[in-house]
């Protein structure tokens, strides 16, 4: 799970991490009684689970209470990199002399966290050309590594300690909460040397959520993506017209590489895991049904399937019960697929033997 | 480390030559049970399982027992699949190293990250391979099949097949065979971030196999297996053809795309990144599933020239 940076910053803070004075709201009557409590000038920052904000202005900085009823409605209504905007993030600005990069994250080819650390802070990491990295063992960073790192980025005096302290404390909260990554862009580093986190990242392994009742309460989730969840499934909904369905990860993210290649636009990925029953395929097309945008449904399982037939009989149900009335374009690979041919004859559900075919019929299909 | 065509098979004139015997644990679920009987059905020599509270009873004539020591002792088997939950792997899996276990097949997904690394590290001081977690399995087609995979998909030949996904391995598998290319071994390192056998490692166990003709990688975003394996392959002088495939070219970035390991962090991941380290390695990527027979038909061109 990629934690909003309020809901990072809440996480840095338990950890001793300092971070500017925030209040976080959904609406505008909440957001003008936090604007009273933080007093201006203040920064609008949205919350969404993407980089990029700054260039897109969904980051403002607001002097007044004009202002402010122009750009937090503005600001909330955003979409940003097809994320909607969660919540409102109203927090102080400080003044500061230089700003870092840090992260820590779970390095998988050498199964060990990792620090990163830059002079260079606020720009996307990539873009930075003198990065430290540092593999840091499995458990809480210790104080020589941090050091090290700290002099590496060219600190001195007391904000040396100051980074030691917070690399510190970023390790055992990505340790003892099964972080993946977590990521500080920028620290800045205040005129009296100490630290703050200006922005905050963090992704959470979802595996050990049995273990982190805690977190559950940043769960932001789409209620599709909540019942496909419920279904055992794992739904990304995207921008195109057309809803992917399959089974198996890898299997689905190749059908959708094949679809766009041809110049198809995905709705969604659907995996609906590796086993595919009448009843899990009942279940997708549930899911798609409700869709807003989508003119046709691409279906490639593979493995895992009986018979064909019983595949079949979930589409002819779903037309049947009038969950859905888009056309299919599906490729089932297993035993009696003339007889589900057959059977689907007369709806709008096409058998085809190889997913190109398939693919090409949803292309031209869904124009139409 | 052990050599994992012997582990398998076992060496000609043993007898327990293409007979090794695997234990299931977690054998009367309704996974376990299920691919029980199809991986008897394929002539996997299931020797026992494992169901804590069931042991001293049967399932299709196979013993159960309580605990994997005493599954164990009474089989003397170095081979072990697992069908548990998620929340129970860590547990059942430090069970069966600890019994003298030195192949095993880790079939549960959902499985913390957390409890995959203190699995390995034990793995390395016990000298044993964890396949998975999050794998289909792994087989050698017409042999012996340890895992969830449809049978048809596989035929015996000399090609290896290593992948992360599972069904993009019986896939990409059907299609070679449709090919008239057939697999000496397929081996599912699984969807995780982090993985017992990695695709290197996978590499490093089948390259040398005499019967080898060919490798064929199948990846996906997530991760840097892709770029380390063609990196080793440059650095190994590995001649044999190999030819990869790269599924999640459209995926957006910093989303999961169904296995825990599917994500691409900036440029970290991405399949632009792979393509052109296998590219830099001379393996050819092929944009479908069924183009990876043609392309390894035109490596076997120029292998012969």
């Amino acid at each position: 799970m990629r934690l909003l940076e309020y809901q990072a910053k809440q996480l840095f803070s338990e950890y001793g991490i300092k971070i500017p004075k925030g209040i976080t709201s959904k609406n505008i009557e909440q957001g003008r009684k936090d604007a009273k409590e933080l007093g201006f000038p203040f920064v609008i920052k949205a919350q969404v689970p993407v980089g990029g904000r700054g260039k897109v202005g969904a980051i403002q900085k607001c002097n007044n209470a004009d202002e402010f009823e122009l750009k937090y409605p503005q600001i909330l209504e955003m979409t940003v990199k097809g994320e909607k905007v969660r919540a409102i993030l109203l927090e102080k600005m400080a003044e500061y002399k230089k700003e870092l990069y840090l992260s820590l994250f779970l390095n998988r080819g050498k199964r060990c966290y990792t620090i990163i650390a830059s002079a260079e802070g606020g720009v996307e990491i990539e873009s930075v050309k003198n990065q430290v990295i540092r593999e840091a063992g499995l458990g809480d960073v210790e104080k020589s590594v941090a050091e090290e790192v700290a002099k590496a980025i060219g600190l001195k005096d007391n904000t040396v300690n100051e980074f030691v302290d917070l690399v510190q404390r970023l390790s055992k909260l990505i340790v003892e909460k099964e972080a993946e990554l977590a990521e500080i862009n920028p620290v800045a580093i205040l005129n009296d040397g100490s630290i703050l986190a200006l922005d905050g990242k963090i992704i959470t392994d979802d595996n050990a959520g049995f273990r982190h009742r805690e977190l559950a309460k940043f769960q932001e989730r789409s209620e599709l993506e909540e019942k496909a969840e419920k279904s055992g499934f794992t739904l990304v909904e995207l921008d195109g017209n057309i809803a992917v369905v399959g089974n198996g990860a890898g299997l689905v993210m190749s059908t959708l590489d094949m679809l766009s290649d041809n110049g198809g636009k995905p709705a969604c990925f659907l995996d609906v895991g590796g086993g595919a029953t009448t009843e899990s395929v009942y279940e997708a097309l549930t899911l798609v049904s409700k869709m807003n945008k989508v003119k046709g449904i691409l279906v490639n399982l593979y493995g895992g399937i009986v018979k064909t037939t019983t595949v079949a009989s979930a589409f002819i149900k779903a037309y049947d019960d009038k969950l859905i009335d888009l056309p299919v374009f599906a490729r089932l690979m297993g035993a009696e697929s003339d007889k589900a041919k057959e059977m689907l004859k007369n709806t709008k559900t096409k058998l085809f033997d190889s997913v190109e075919a398939a693919i090409n019929a949803a292309v031209i299909g869904v124009r139409k | 480390m052990n050599d994992i065509f012997e582990l398998l098979q076992g060496k000609q004139g043993e007898p327990d030559y293409k007979k090794k015997s695997v234990i299931v644990q977690g054998i009367t679920g309704k996974f376990g049970s299920l691919h029980t009987k199809l991986m008897v059905g394929y002539g996997t020599n299931i020797v026992a399982g494992v169901t804590p509270g069931k042991g001293g009873q049967k399932f299709e004539g196979i013993p159960i027992y309580e605990t994997m020591s005493e599954a164990v002792q009474a089989t003397g088997a170095k081979i072990s699949i697992i069908f548990v939950p998620a929340k129970f792997f860590l547990g059942a899996a430090v069970d069966a190293l600890e019994a003298g276990i030195k192949l095993l097949v880790a079939i549960p997904e959902h499985v913390p990250v957390r409890d995959t690394m203190t699995l390995l590290e034990l793995a390395k001081k016990n000298d044993a391979i964890i396949i998975g977690p999050n794998t289909p399995g792994i087989m050698i087609p017409e042999v012996i099949k340890i895992g969830i995979m449809p049978a048809s998909s596989f035929r015996a030949g000399d090609i290896a097949v290593l992948s992360k996904s599972g069904t993009l391995m019986y896939e990409v598998s059907h299609n070679l065979t449709e090919a008239g290319f057939g697999q000496c071994i397929t081996l599912g390192i699984g969807g995780d971030p982090i993985n017992g056998t990695t695709l290197i490692d996978a590499f490093d166990m089948v390259k040398d196999n005499p019967e080898l003709k060919g490798i064929v990688v199948v990846g996906e975003i997530g991760g840097d297996a892709e770029e380390t394996l063609a990196q080793h392959v440059i650095d190994s002088n590995f001649e044999k053809p190999i030819v990869a495939y790269i599924a999640g070219r459209a995926a957006p970035k910093e989303k999961r795309m169904g296995h825990a390991g599917a994500i691409v962090y900036g440029n970290y991941g991405s399949a632009e990144s792979k393509v052109s380290m296998f590219n830099k390695a001379n393996i050819p990527v092929a944009k479908r599933p069924a183009e990876v027979p043609m392309l390894l038909a035109g490596k076997f061109e120029k292998y012969k020239d």
